[in-house]
């Protein structure tokens, strides 16, 4: 009887943790990607939200193209991504609706120091992978459907190249761990410059392409197109994408990282439209 | 690694209150969920020990198949299911930890019965065959069997913890690694390690392993005591 005695108490102690469980009214679900995570901007962002709304944010952080994919299936309340082509496609079917920029940082192309494929300096972001590509140098692609993995597909389009062979190596993984590979792997790679400058103590690749107009990483906020699917928080939605343009949380964006980092990592851009950026 | 180690012990001695929260709730969900796993568990394996059906062996190998089930696939099943799209959706379950001890509660059940289904077997069919004939009912039969495999059975409990404790795939799955409700020691290990914060991935890693430690000493202490 012990052991019966003993089971009815672990059923008891499990009930414990499901009944907060159950009352769920007032969660936001936000997709998002690991950029806005990995740099700390939402622990930052998200505890001010959820002051001022009394919601409390669900954060799922994941590549651009999943964070999208759950959207449109309806799993999630709003979206925080960087890939405006891609964006623009979901709202052209419907799946999100009120597209609107939020802020913008950049994309560097980093590689080994002694730069083989003789890169430093260029330009043209596009030039630099056919150089990449001709010199069979070592590159390190994400090869996840993140907004960093698109971006670089684009540049590869655009550079008429379809890179393959063994100097072409997918990691499947985040930044971060891309980055570790690629300094392990003395190759190039594209990153966003915040992860680069979160990773300045462990790698040793230094920026070598910079500042060219397609290298702009550009993250808007989406809500979610209500008919996607059951149970959608609307409401709690559009008050985080709200809030995600309005004055006060862009000023605490305009001056994020500058105390760890000297520099703030993102540039607030809230009531522009892409024409005005790019 | 001894910067790690520094690191580890600076963490828990400054009582970071973000370490301890995520340690207990690792504790807290994969004690549950193994708590959970033998109240199934033990009552299917005792069955499955004790019957003969035709097809029994088929039942015997998809346990032991299930005995290795890779998490991430039971991450996968569980978030499909538990999605609003899903057939449980209505419980607005995904992304909490009650969601990741059902994951880990499905890692964990299959080895419990697995292991529970061998260690009744082991006793030897005779004991069995004398209790009924000393005039012991069913129920107390089965008592007094798992009164007698009870150090294997500690083993299926040791076993079932560490699985779920050490598994990252399902609880970042179906729980979000959200910081203060399903973050656990593994999946913050993972999001140490993606931010570059290495040092404080070791420290995490460390204190998973002391857990671990400290929990199997304790079943331990209770199986060898128990023993002599």
């Amino acid at each position: 009887m012990v052991i019966a005695r003993r089971l009815f108490l672990a059923l008891l102690c499990s009930l414990w943790l499901v009944a907060p469980a159950l009352a769920q009214s007032g969660t936001v679900i936000l997709s998002t990607t690991t950029s806005t995570q990995d740099s700390g901007l939402l622990d930052t962002l998200v505890p001010l939200f959820e002051r001022k709304t009394g919601l409390s944010v669900k954060t799922i952080s994941v590549g651009t193209g999943q964070a999208l994919a759950l959207a449109a299936r309806g799993e999630a309340d709003v979206v925080l991504v960087h890939a405006p082509a891609l964006e623009r496609k979901y709202v052209e079917e419907g799946k999100m609706q009120n597209r609107r920029l939020v802020m913008y940082n950049d994309f560097v192309i980093i590689g080994p120091a002694d730069d083989a494929a003789k890169i430093k300096g260029l330009p043209k972001a596009v030039d630099a992978l056919k150089r990449i590509a001709e010199t069979q140098s070592r590159f390190v692609s994400r090869g996840d459907k993140s907004g960093t993995h698109l971006l670089e597909q684009a540049l590869w389009k655009q550079a008429g190249i379809e890179p393959k062979g063994a100097s072409y190596i997918e990691s499947g993984q985040g930044m971060g761990q891309t980055l570790g590979i690629a300094n392990d792997r003395r190759a190039y790679t594209i990153s966003d410059r915040a992860t680069w400058l979160a990773f300045q103590k462990r790698i040793d690749l230094p920026i070598l392409v910079e500042k060219d107009k397609p290298l702009l990483n550009i993250y808007s906020v989406m809500e979610v197109n209500p008919a996607n699917g059951p149970r959608i928080n609307v409401a709690g939605g559009k008050a985080f994408a709200d809030f995600m343009v309005a004055p006060e949380t862009q000023a605490v964006i305009k001056t994020f990282g500058v105390d760890k980092y000297g520099q703030p990592l993102f540039v607030p851009i809230a009531g522009k439209s892409d024409a005005d950026v790019q | 690694m001894g910067q790690g180690i520094v690191q580890a012990v600076r963490l828990l001695l400054a009582g970071d209150p973000e370490v301890w929260s995520v340690t207990w709730l690792s504790l807290r969900i994969s004690a549950t969920a193994t708590l959970l796993s033998l109240a199934v568990g033990i009552p299917l394996g005792t069955t499955l020990a004790l019957s003969r059906f035709t097809g029994r062996g088929v039942v015997i190998s998809l346990v032991n198949t299930g005995m290795g089930l890779p998490p991430v696939v039971v991450g996968l099943f569980v978030t499909i299911v538990l999605w609003r799209n899903g057939a449980l959706g209505f419980l607005e379950l995904l992304y909490t930890p009650t969601a990741m001890i059902l994951a880990q509660l499905v890692i964990a059940a299959p080895i419990v019965i697995g292991l529970t289904l061998a260690a009744i077997q082991q006793i030897p069919d005779k004991f069995r065959l004398q209790l009924l004939a000393l005039g012991a009912s069913r129920s107390q039969m089965v008592w007094t069997l798992l009164k007698e495999a009870r150090l294997p059975m500690l083993a299926a409990v040791m076993a079932g913890f560490g699985a779920v404790i050490s598994e990252v795939g399902a609880s970042l799955m179906v729980g979000g690694n959200l910081k203060g409700s399903t973050r656990v020691l593994t999946t913050a290990t993972v999001l140490e390690t993606s931010k570059g914060n290495f040092d404080i991935a070791i420290a995490l890693s460390l204190i998973l392993l002391a857990l671990m430690f400290l929990v199997n000493w304790a079943l331990t202490w209770i199986q060898q005591r128990r023993a002599a």
